[in-house]
């Protein structure tokens, strides 16, 4: 009965996470129209593009969001700094991806910082999100 | 090291350690510290650092060796606590006693591996082996010290990756 009831529990968890996941590009939204009045919709193959933009930084070297992420969102990275392992970016590769809102804030400025010098615009943070939703 | 297998070879394999053979965890780990640190490596025992060093590691998160690794006011205030608390300045274990006799008064690290108790433990480690690919670095505790995550650093279960 606890198994049965845990088990129960252990799904509701997951489809709240996969809920969350997928609800997180709508919070960008009405912050992207404020910013651009051009702005129709968050484009997958937009998102896929920045995900593997690379750039030059300041400091003379080559920065991009799959040098730890992987070119590959469904594969394990690297954290090209440290070593260590990051799992893969897809939620479709790693059910605890995207799944709190304040962690992806967290991790969207932190790391918009240290590739672009900047921070992401809405409109880039939601197109990064849905190329990641849409990996199948 | 050299000392540590010297006195093995005097006493027969008794596990006499020079610096003992404690585990570095602190007594009470906080949610947070391990969360947080261990995002992009593991999070390293608080007792390898004076006091002085932390508080100045955890109010430059911005640039973080480089990188952004900027905390909200609470989480930050919370973990820096934690440090502070388990800090080789206030630490009962052996190893951080040492940790504070190798630094000079005015001295702030911000690395664990610029102390001189680090270096003095490592000195039989040659430039080549921390390049080894599987290490990578000597911030990389855990590619030698299997149980690293753990504060595992028992100098017998030390195996160094080829
Ligand atoms: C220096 C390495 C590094 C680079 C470069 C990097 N990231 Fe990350 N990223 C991480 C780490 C480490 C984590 C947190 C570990 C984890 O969640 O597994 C993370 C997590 C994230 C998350 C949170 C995911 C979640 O499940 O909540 C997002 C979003 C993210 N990164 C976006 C980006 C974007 C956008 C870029 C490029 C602009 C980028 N990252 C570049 C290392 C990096």
């Amino acid at each position: 009965m606890t198994r049965f009831i845990i088990l129960i529990a252990g799904f509701l968890a997951y489809g709240a996470a996969q809920a969350v996941a997928q609800e997180l590009p709508q919070g960008y939204l009405a912050q992207a129209r404020q910013e651009n009045s051009q702005f129709r919709e968050f484009s997958a193959s937009r998102g896929e593009n920045f995900y593997h933009a690379k750039r030059t930084h300041s400091n003379g070297k080559p920065v991009s969001c799959a040098a730890c992420h992987t070119d590959n969102p469904r594969s394990a990275g690297r954290n090209e700094k440290t070593g260590k392992e990051i799992l893969p970016m897809a939620p479709v590769a790693n059910k605890a991806r995207l799944a709190d809102p304040a962690k992806v804030e967290k991790w969207f400025k932190r790391n918009c910082q240290d590739v672009l010098e900047r921070a992401c615009t809405a409109q880039e943070k939601g197109d990064f999100l849905t190329y990641l939703l849409s990996i199948k | 090291m050299k000392r540590t297998l010297f006195v093995i070879a005097m006493f027969g394999a008794a596990p006499v350690w020079a610096d003992g053979n404690e585990n570095l965890a602190s007594a009470v780990a906080n949610p947070h510290w391990k969360t947080e640190c261990s995002a992009c490596h593991i999070a390293y025992p608080p007792s390898l650092l004076p006091e002085r060093s932390w508080r100045k590691l955890m109010s430059g998160l911005v640039k973080h060796f480089g990188q952004d690794a900027s905390l909200d006011g609470p989480t930050a205030q919370e973990i820096t606590a934690f440090l502070v608390n388990n800090s080789a300045d206030r630490a009962p274990n052996k190893r951080a006693k040492k940790v504070m006799g190798s630094l000079g008064p005015n001295e702030v690290p911000l690395r664990i591996t610029e102390t001189a108790w680090f270096v003095r433990k490592h000195d039989e480690i040659s430039a080549s082996v921390w390049q080894r690919p599987k290490v990578g670095s000597p911030a990389n505790c855990a590619a030698c010290h299997a149980g690293a995550e753990r504060g595992d650093y028992a100098e017998h279960r030390v195996r160094i990756p080829h």
